[in-house]
């Protein structure tokens, strides 16, 4: 079991660990500034770090030694757009939305705002923008959805054949390669979105999936928070259902899914598009163990409310155990559960908003 | 030559120190003061060399206009104020 959660906030970069006392605060870094998206090496240990500068723009920083040194990398960025090129969306990266590690040393990929796809082969020290998913024509169908521009928000890394990743745009759907990024296959088939015209609702190159997570022990299981809807797919990404069973209710950011059972996934819903708190004023989560057929709502160490934290797409995580979940709220509130969700306890702390958690030892 | 200054806050990043750099326009000028300094010019420019959306830069006292093409005139005797736009929360 992982004893670590790295914190992405709003204002810094929080180090949680558990010892002898229970989870605390070990480290922070980057404190005041915006950090986007997080992961670590396991190949390496290398951890990286993407911020979001208000002024200064996308930064990414890296530590080999778990945090007590980090080094400045070059930041994904896009090449020079010629002119007269006529784009719907701007070549700039406003953000790193996530960021994976390949599966292969020193392969990284960086999932941006405002739709590209970078990757870097040499552990951040460059990076290259993915042409052959920026250039295909459907790429400029992309929209924002909560953001100005369209952003990839999930990359799930077949962990036994790592040139296989299946992507999620906000709002683009899913992309699926087999070669590391030389050739893309839309995917999506079967989600649909209500809030488009009628014509356009199944159509594959708009969906707002809001996060698409991968089982680690059955790659080809993903599961999907969509705008509007849980779906599922069991073969990578390509056809899915929806799971109807998922309450109090279908809108939610986040989804975990177990890393070695692959019908046992978690959410944490919310109201409706228009009104993006929890039910009732009451933060739950909904866990299914039998591939989406029920749900069991918890609420067992949650606040029992009034309470309006949301937990945004990249802020709940389970460990490579499948034991231990963690996740961190808008409103700054950090939760944690070691028997697989049954039971929670609150982080004693108040950290800033939450954009992002992950612990040190994820498998997926 | 005109005279070109960072605002302190990248002092928390690097060190600036205020230099002259050759130059008849703002491109011209942060192209000479940026050549060797890829690091500082990604704090200060995006990916297509446009002034960051929440930079700004002042030619003796006068806000830049041309936020794309950095084409606003410099004389050898003007002084070039890189800063932060204000925002904040």
């Amino acid at each position: 079991m992982s004893d670590r959660i790295l914190v992405g906030t709003r204002k810094g970069l929080f180090d949680i660990r558990r010892g002898a006392g229970g989870w605390g605060i070990l480290k922070v870094s980057f404190l005041g500034d915006p950090v986007s998206a997080v992961c670590r090496d396991p190949l390496s240990g290398a951890i990286y770090a993407a911020l979001a500068l208000g002024h200064f723009g996308v930064k990414l920083w890296m530590t080999a030694d778990d945090g007590n040194t980090w080094l400045e990398r070059p930041a994904p960025a896009f090449p020079p757009k010629s002119d007269g090129l006529e784009d719907p969306h701007p070549w700039t990266v406003h953000s790193v939305w996530t960021m994976e590690t390949g599966g292969v040393q020193g392969r990284l990929w960086a999932g941006t705002i405002s739709g590209g796809l970078l990757r870097s082969d040499d552990a951040g020290g460059s990076w290259n923008l993915v042409k052959t998913l920026w250039e295909r024509p459907e790429r400029r169908e992309w929209f924002g959805g909560g953001a100005d521009h369209p952003g990839i928000h999930s990359l799930c890394v077949d962990p036994r054949f790592p040139d296989r990743v299946a992507l999620g745009v906000s709002c683009g759907g899913v992309w699926t390669t087999s070669d590391a990024g030389e050739t893309w296959r839309l995917g999506g088939k079967g989600i649909y979105a209500e809030f488009v015209p009628p014509e356009r609702r199944d159509d594959p190159r708009i969906q707002d999936v809001h996060r698409i997570v991968q089982c680690h022990a059955a790659p080809e299981t993903l599961w999907c928070q969509h705008h509007n809807g849980v779906f599922k797919s069991d073969d990578r990404g390509i056809n899915w259902r929806e799971i109807t069973a998922i309450k109090p209710s279908k809108l939610g950011f986040a989804v975990a899914v177990h890393p070695t059972d692959p019908r046992s996934a978690w959410f944490v819903p919310a109201v409706k598009d228009e009104c993006r708190v929890p039910v009732d004023g009451k933060l739950v989560v909904a866990r299914t163990r039998d591939g989406g057929e029920s749900f069991d709502v918890i609420s067992s160490g949650l606040p029992e409310g009034p309470a309006y934290d949301l937990i945004y797409r990249h802020a709940l995580a389970v460990d490579e155990s499948g034991r231990r979940l963690a996740m961190g709220s808008t409103t700054g509130g950090v939760w944690l559960s070691e028997d697989g969700g049954d039971n929670w306890m609150a982080l004693h702390a108040r950290l800033p908003p939450v954009a992002c958690l992950r612990f040190a030892t994820e498998t997926a | 030559m005109p005279k070109v200054q960072f605002t302190g806050q990248l002092q928390r990043f690097m060190a600036v120190p205020t230099e002259e750099a050759d130059g008849a326009t703002v491109r011209a000028v942060l192209d000479n003061f940026l050549r060797d300094n890829a690091r500082l010019r990604g704090y200060v420019l995006d990916d297509q060399g446009a002034l960051r959306r929440h930079m700004t830069v002042f030619v003796s006292g006068r806000m830049l206009t041309d936020r794309a093409g950095l084409s606003d005139p410099v004389t050898p005797d003007d002084e070039v104020y890189v800063l932060q736009a204000l925002s904040g929360g």
